[in-house]
């Protein structure tokens, strides 16, 4: 995994709330067995719709994407996180995320930072009068930064100690766990008889 | 003076959790040893890719099991899968499993099924245990007192590598289910209900308890449903204390354990349940008395109310928010706001799924539609959860009662519960579901799901539009 410091990109509103991970990516989408190529099916049922914010020329290119409460709800897929890195987003802000999912994006990558929804108010209400701008993202100093001059929406975001130490050291988590292999072992010679197996 | 200590009961989900820990840190998730992982083809291809990539074996194969669900077709078992990404998923799945030395279930396996209805039927799923599998409904297991739940295909890795999860701890949450289910409603009712008033983020960044005695008397695969749908209103896990309804159910499946070891076990499961003096980081409360048969009307589990009701509009929403995503609910479901949701027509009822497709939801639906006939305009498709469960109904004559009846009746797996295999809805069709999750497409691009009681099911398909079982009478 690459090291993730900070990150400045258009940022992109998705005014919607309760975006599960079937409307990120839907389930005909998910047949690939490689991590790559997922970027057709990212909000596949709302692509066709030339008004869906991604189909607008002012937000092309954008590498934040900005949603509203309870983003990444549902199914476990992963591919949602996939869909969105294979598309280029690097960030996604929102008040509340679905658990599978924020994991899901500390262990591929993506920064899933979660702010309080009036800041993501202030920045929806930023992006669309003035489309195009970007939002700076520092997870050093855990801070969302979007505009400048007295437009400027500056707040501090959370996301848990672990999982921003491990995206600014880059670090694979199972190597870390695997450095404690004894401990396993350990526990391993002590489960009880009675516990199933499957052969 | 002797200072009495006073000590600081547990719950049944923390007692799990410390029984499981490997490895704890300052600073550092919980390392939490996995007894039981649970594997299928959609979410396992990259994760054993990336063993392949790092040189790693799987740590305990012993303690992992594949079976074949999301993309198996429900009908021409017989033949390939005609599509050929599905085919290619299913092929990997196999390749992988025998490459590692996992057992798999295939399709044509009587031992496949949808993966939380397999576990269980096993006996593999057991009370105190920690059972992972890259499906958010992997909570199902929780209904055993298992600590159970979806994961992504990064941690399906980091479990066959290391059969084990980093895990930073949870709150905990009592939902206390006060008074008893009235004759006519059901477990489905209860979630569907408690999940329409915690909506879709309540449970969120807890491992919540299902107590009180209305959960007491639900049989285990009625707490199966109950748990089942633990994620949909965002819980990491739900969790039900083991119980002499639990120890029987398990006693004598092929996976539970015997002898001296049947003893020690329930013995240890006994011990489990959350101590009297346990503190919850937050209690809800559900009056089962006044649940009645529930469905929902909007594209997410929280947009749900009585059948009794009328469709809501969005003025009757105070947060901004869930205004919006009222209106577009029902634009999206092709509602008017005030419409009785008896009124509502349905194109395919569909019984089925983890959350509905065990024997006693195939009971349960043969006894109200025996002499009965699916309605003109109205599929009936039925899909049992296995092909254990579709041989023990088959033995029951119930697919007889179904065929009779006008329905369908097919091989087990996902089928339509989401719209990876043949079986799904076409553009603007319109569902009652017993599956889990009424989001749009998910039962095939522009389907329209309303999420029901198998009951409920049974009834909107004789009578062509919402209904339950109360109103066949009339009829």
């Amino acid at each position: 995994m690459e090291k993730f410091s900070t990150h400045t990109g258009v940022a992109a509103p998705l005014r919607r709330s309760n975006v599960d991970t079937d409307q990120i990516i839907p389930a005909e989408y998910l047949k690939r067995v490689t991590r790559t190529g997922f970027e057709d099916g990212l909000f596949a049922g709302w692509r066709k719709d030339p008004e869906f914010v991604l189909n607008q020329p002012a937000y092309a290119g954008a590498t934040v994407l900005v949603a509203g409460p309870d983003f990444g709800t549902g199914s476990s897929r992963e591919h949602a996180v996939w869909a969105l890195q294979n598309y280029g987003f690097a960030v996604v802000i929102s008040p509340r995320f679905g658990d599978i999912f924020r994991s899901n994006s500390g262990k591929a990558g993506l920064l899933a930072a979660q702010v309080e929804e009036k800041t993501v108010q202030k920045i929806w209400d930023l992006i669309e009068a003035q489309p195009g701008t970007t939002v700076t993202v520092d997870l050093v100093a855990r801070t969302v930064v979007a505009g400048e001059g007295i437009d400027r929406v500056e707040d501090s975001f959370d996301i848990d100690g672990y999982t921003r130490w491990r995206l600014l050291e880059g670090l694979d988590d199972i190597g870390l766990t695997l450095s404690h292999e004894d401990a396993i072992s350990t526990y391993e010679s002590s489960r009880p008889s009675f516990k199933p197996v499957t052969m | 003076m002797v200072v009495e200590e006073r000590a600081v009961g547990k719950t049944l989900a923390q007692k799990v959790w410390e029984e499981h820990v490997v490895r704890r840190a300052d600073g550092e998730p919980d390392l939490l040893f996995i007894d039981l992982h649970l594997i299928h083809e959609v979410t396992s291809p990259q994760a054993f890719d990336g063993l392949r990539l790092a040189g790693r074996a799987v740590r305990r194969p012993d303690l992992t099991l594949a079976t074949e669900d999301h993309n198996i077709p429900t009908t021409d078992l017989d033949k390939p899968i005609a599509d050929p990404v599905s085919r290619t998923q299913v092929e990997t799945l196999r390749r992988n499993c025998a490459e590692f030395g996992v057992r798999l279930h295939p399709m044509g396996d009587i031992e496949q099924g949808i993966v939380h209805v397999v576990g269980p039927q096993l006996g593999l799923t057991q009370p105190g245990m920690t059972i992972v599998c890259g499906d958010s409904h992997t909570s199902t297991h929780g209904a055993f007192g298992a600590l159970a739940f979806g994961i992504g295909t990064s941690e399906v890795e980091h479990v066959l590598a290391t059969q084990t999860l980093p895990q930073a701890t949870p709150k905990t949450m009592a939902v206390d289910v006060v008074g008893e289910l009235p004759e006519g409603s059901t477990a489905k009712d209860l979630i569907l209900t408690l999940i329409a008033q915690e909506t879709t983020g309540g449970g969120q960044g807890y491992i919540v308890e299902y107590r009180g005695e209305a959960v007491r008397s639900l049989s285990m695969e009625s707490r199966m449903t109950v748990c089942n749908m633990s994620i949909e209103w965002g819980a990491k896990a739900g969790m039900i204390a083991p119980d002499e309804t639990t120890f029987a159910y398990l006693q004598g499946r092929p996976n539970a354990p015997k002898g001296a070891d049947w003893d020690a076990a329930v013995e240890h499961w006994r011990s489990l349940a959350t101590d009297d003096d346990a503190e919850f980081d937050k209690v809800v409360t559900i009056d089962a008395s006044t649940v009645t048969p529930f469905v929902t009307w909007g594209t997410n589990p929280g947009q749900g109310v009585p059948l009794s009701a009328v469709v809501p509009s969005p003025d009757d929403f105070d947060d901004p928010s869930e205004k919006i995503a009222a209106q577009r609910a029902l634009d999206y479901m092709g509602l008017t706001a005030g419409t009785p949701m008896r009124d509502i027509p349905v194109d395919t009822v569909f019984i089925g799924s983890c959350t509905n497709g065990r024997m006693e939801d195939l009971r349960t639906a043969a006894r109200w539609i025996e002499g009965r006939t699916v309605a003109d305009d109205t599929r009936l498709l039925v899909v049992p959860g296995s092909v254990r469960v579709r041989l023990q109904a088959e033995e029951e004559g119930l697919d007889v009662v179904f065929k009779e009846a006008g329905a369908e009746w097919r091989g087990a797996g996902c089928s339509m519960c989401l719209g990876m295999n043949p079986d799904q809805l076409m553009p603007g069709e319109r569902s009652a579901s017993t599956s889990n999750r009424n989001f749009e497409g998910r039962q095939g691009k522009g389907g329209r799901t309303h999420l029901v009681s198998p009951e409920v099911a049974v009834a909107t398909a004789v009578l062509g539009h919402l209904a339950s079982p109360a109103d066949l009478a009339h009829a």
